[in-house]
């Protein structure tokens, strides 16, 4: 099952980077969130997959799913999620600014 | 009565979110903000202090012991930065207050600013992994509003680049954390330590330090710095100068501490490093050199002084980390004050090419002579603040006998001095081409910060020997990783 996880995170890494390649900004924000779900699913993967009980500590639990890794990715979903929008909204006041869509071009001396 | 540490970084946040809602009232947003900063400062003078009588200090959230909780830990190290930190964003904005229009600071600019001090002392503050993730991220979102704030066209396009580069670092910070976490199941630093060195630092665990290197060297402008010059000369003045004073030490600071605390059992990271100092100093100097506008000058000192501070990592003694702490201390200052310099000369000509000005020195004698006197500081000229971080690193480098760092961190000193003196000799000297009569009027608020700065740099100089002690201690914690996981996790794990 990790290694199955581990396969996926290898595409939308893929994926991500592909995207995140590309002029066109819509498709680089795109990257970024595909890149940030592969992170998350890495996470998830790294603490260990299901165990089969809830995550709940007793004295005489034998198996329990770590919780750890699932309050760390929620943190940074939202982190992510923060960070997408305001890409979002930047990349939309570029588009205000210079009134075309928003393409980077890089630099006149590069 | 450790609760005292975490006020830091909760003192900014709540007076922010505070100072969102009192949005129309501006003269309360500035008087609050630098009260804010100030009222921090001065807790960790406090803390310092504390620290140097009775050792490390740690708070632990909600009471779950360490490895368990998140936890912050303050140590000598990260204290004296967070005060420098505090201080030194006090006294930026005063200058915001005299130059920041009204249209931005009515768009949340201070709780912005507050946020992004929060995220700063948070940083360097957590003994947790996964916290500093968190803290850094707090301090990018809230850099990222101000880097674009006001939306000028070369802002908007510089956030996009400065934006992107930052969210690919955190992903790779995100991956060094999801493995590291796998492979020793803690993001307690201190456990994280301990761990490694009962495992021993195989090539698995070299490969997570070198992704955490790649991480921050991308924060700090090691090496990877390609953002860094076009993104710290596009905001206004006060948000760069903020920028060059705090956002790359952060960067550093977590260098420090991954590789004086966690990944110190192979030598071949601290070669890479050293490298890597190598090359940004050389690259730095280069750049420093070549361009004629003031700020992209001024942003490629960053650079030069972010390799001379990571020499002080790659030689890994004591004697380099005293040295090392004070440069930093120095650096922070010292940069504040070129950055607001830099962008005083091109508010007050409207030009940024330090060729087309001359003859300032006649116009605005304070200018002038701050900027000798911040050029000389910065160049390591005794009895200024750089000298005494200098003489250490180089001693440091003697001791281990690594001349090659020693050479290329003395010759880039040169670098810095003849780029800044150029700049000084064409601007400040030579006929004067502003007449009085138009010459823009030089307010006493806008020069008040600036004094500020530079009697910060004289008193470090000179004074010194009154830090010397905490310099000592945050030297000996580094050089020591035992002392900080003893007391974070107690005799019991080590």
């Amino acid at each position: 099952m990790e290694t199955l996880i581990t396969l996926l995170v290898g595409v939308l890494v893929a994926v991500g980077v592909y995207l995140l390649l590309s002029k066109e900004m819509l498709r680089i924000i795109l990257g970024t969130a595909i890149l940030s779900h592969a992170i998350h699913l890495l996470l998830l993967t790294m603490g260990g997959l299901k165990k089969g009980d809830v995550p709940l500590l007793t004295e005489t639990a034998a198996e329990y799913t770590d919780a750890l890794p699932q309050a760390l990715i929620l943190t940074a979903i939202v982190i992510s999620f923060a960070v997408t929008a305001f890409l979002l909204v930047l990349s939309y006041r570029v588009y205000q600014e210079s009134g075309r869509g928003p393409r980077l071009r890089g630099r006149q001396d590069e | 009565m450790n609760n005292i540490l975490v006020l830091p970084m909760i003192l900014p946040v709540l007076v922010g979110v505070i100072l969102v809602f009192l949005r129309p009232y501006i003269r309360v947003q500035r008087v609050l903000s630098v009260l804010t900063t100030m009222a921090s400062a001065a807790v960790a003078a406090y803390c310092l202090h504390h620290i140097h009588l009775n050792g490390i200090m740690r708070l632990d959230f909600g009471d779950w012991l360490p490895p368990h909780g998140i936890l912050f830990v303050g140590d000598s190290f990260a204290m004296l930065l967070v005060l420098v930190a505090c201080a030194v964003s006090s006294i930026i904005l005063l200058y915001a207050f005299a130059t920041t229009g009204i249209e931005t600071e009515t768009m949340f600019f201070y709780p912005f600013i507050l946020f992004l001090v929060a995220g700063v002392n948070g940083s360097f503050l957590t003994g947790d992994l996964f916290n500093l993730f968190v803290c850094f991220e707090v301090m990018l979102l809230a850099s990222y509003v101000l880097l674009t704030l006001g939306g000028r066209k070369t802002q908007l396009k510089e956030g996009i680049t400065y934006v992107l580069i930052n969210v690919l670092a955190s992903w790779f910070f995100l991956l060094g954390i999801a493995y590291i976490y796998g492979v020793l199941g803690t993001l307690n630093m201190a456990h994280i330590a301990v761990r490694v060195a009962e495992t021993g630092q195989g090539p698995l665990l070299t490969l997570i330090a070198i992704i955490f290197l790649i991480v921050f060297s991308l924060k700090a402008g090691l090496l990877l710095y390609f953002w860094l010059p076009g993104s710290y000369s596009a905001p206004p003045t006060a948000v760069a100068a903020l920028f060059g004073a705090l956002l790359t030490k952060v960067g550093i600071y977590a260098l420090y501490r991954m590789f004086t605390l966690i990944f110190i059992h192979d030598p071949v990271i601290y070669k890479i490093i050293g490298v890597l100092a190598i090359v940004t100093m050389v690259a730095g100097c280069l750049g420093a050199i070549a361009y004629s506008d003031i700020r992209q000058i001024v942003s490629y000192n960053v650079i030069i002084s972010v390799g001379f501070v990571l020499t002080g990592l790659a030689i890994a003694t004591n004697i380099a980390f005293q040295g090392a702490s004070y440069y930093l201390i120095h650096d922070m200052i010292s940069k504040a004050l070129l950055f607001l310099l830099a962008g005083t000369v091109v508010y007050l000509t409207g030009r940024s090419k330090f060729n087309e000005i001359s003859g300032l020195i006649r116009n605005y004698p304070l200018v002038g002579w701050l900027f000798f006197l911040t050029m000389l500081a910065i160049a390591g000229i005794p009895p200024f603040s750089g000298f005494i971080g200098k003489v250490y690193i180089g001693l440091g480098a003697i001791e281990t006998g690594s001349y090659v760092l020693l050479a290329v961190s003395f010759l880039s000193s040169i670098g810095v001095l003849y780029s800044l003196l150029r700049v000084f000799l064409n601007s400040f000297w030579g006929e004067t081409i502003i007449s009085e009569d138009d010459q823009k009027p030089f307010q006493k608020k806008i020069g008040l910060p600036l004094v500020l700065l530079a009697v910060l740099i004289v008193g470090l100089g000179i004074g010194a020997e009154l830090l010397s002690p905490y310099i000592q201690d945050a030297a000996d914690t580094l050089a020591d990783p035992k002392q900080y996981i003893r007391a974070v996790i107690g005799d019991d794990l080590e």
